[in-house]
């Protein structure tokens, strides 16, 4: 359990979330895109040319390179759990930043879902041969 | 179902089939002999002749397409804890389609994303 790992696990939470608000806020401002051929390709163009959704994009790149550098210091199980914890703070930061209603079993399903991921985090990759570096227990 | 659970449905097929594909054609191209520029550079030119990348990059492309549109829609609160259906979906494809072991400890955990997920479909 070193100090790095934490950090970069935390970096990986705060990107993820940060992209995650940010690109949320632009597709709110570019609005309802509607389910038709010119539709999608009007929302498609205006993605490209809207610098919020670049920005989310540039976040969204910053939590893969932390999530990569984690894992090569730390096994998957160590990592998988911040994620899950992700996931509770962003439902958290929707309430707070973006004034979300979060009904009370939208948040039953958000920890629920949160239990499942880091479960899924404990198994050890069948690929990877010997010992992981570090050891458990 | 909503169309809104219908798109959730094919962001994450697209998004973990592609990151399935762009595995295999990983694999298939085997690890970089060094982490020299040289040999790195290799290996992505090995990476991008392979037919599996093409196939798994756009497929990734109109997944995070589809999670811009689902976000037009939807508060985030709801798209992104959907989103952890891709786990469900690359355990199966996993087993599935690479040939992967899935340990008990990771189908419970399966087991409790679908229930969360259902949850917050119906809230």
């Amino acid at each position: 359990m070193r100090a790095k790992t934490i950090a970069m696990v935390l970096a990986m939470i705060v990107f993820a979330n940060t992209g995650d608000l940010i690109l949320k806020r632009a597709m709110a401002a570019i609005g309802p895109v509607e389910l038709s051929a010119a539709g999608l390709a009007r929302a498609f163009i205006a993605t490209l040319v809207h610098p919020s959704v670049w920005l989310g994009i540039l976040a969204l790149a910053g939590c893969m390179a932390s999530y990569m550098t984690a894992l090569s210091w730390a096994d998957y199980s160590y990592v998988m759990p911040g994620g899950a914890l992700g996931l509770v703070l962003l439902t958290l930061s929707a309430a707070v930043f973006l004034d979300e209603a979060v009904p009370l079993q939208r948040w039953a399903g958000v920890l629920l879902i949160c239990a499942g991921v880091a479960l899924v985090g404990q198994t050890r990759p069948s690929t990877t041969h010997g010992q992981p570096a570090g050891g458990e227990q | 179902m909503s169309r809104s659970v219908l798109l959730v449905l094919l962001m994450v097929f697209s998004g973990t089939g592609g990151e399935m594909a762009i595995t295999h054609g990983m694999k298939s191209v085997g690890e970089p002999e060094a982490l020299r520029p040289r040999a790195l550079a290799a290996f992505f030119g090995r990476a991008l002749r392979s037919g599996w990348f093409w196939t798994g990059l756009p497929l990734v492309a109109l997944s995070f397409y589809l999670l811009l549109v689902l976000l037009s829609w939807e508060p985030v609160s709801f798209v992104i804890p959907m989103s952890a259906l891709g786990y469900v979906v690359g355990a199966f494809g996993g087993k599935y389609f690479l040939g992967e072991e899935v340990g008990p400890a990771r189908w419970i955990g399966v087991a409790l994303v679908c229930a969360g997920v259902a949850l917050v479909a119906t809230a």
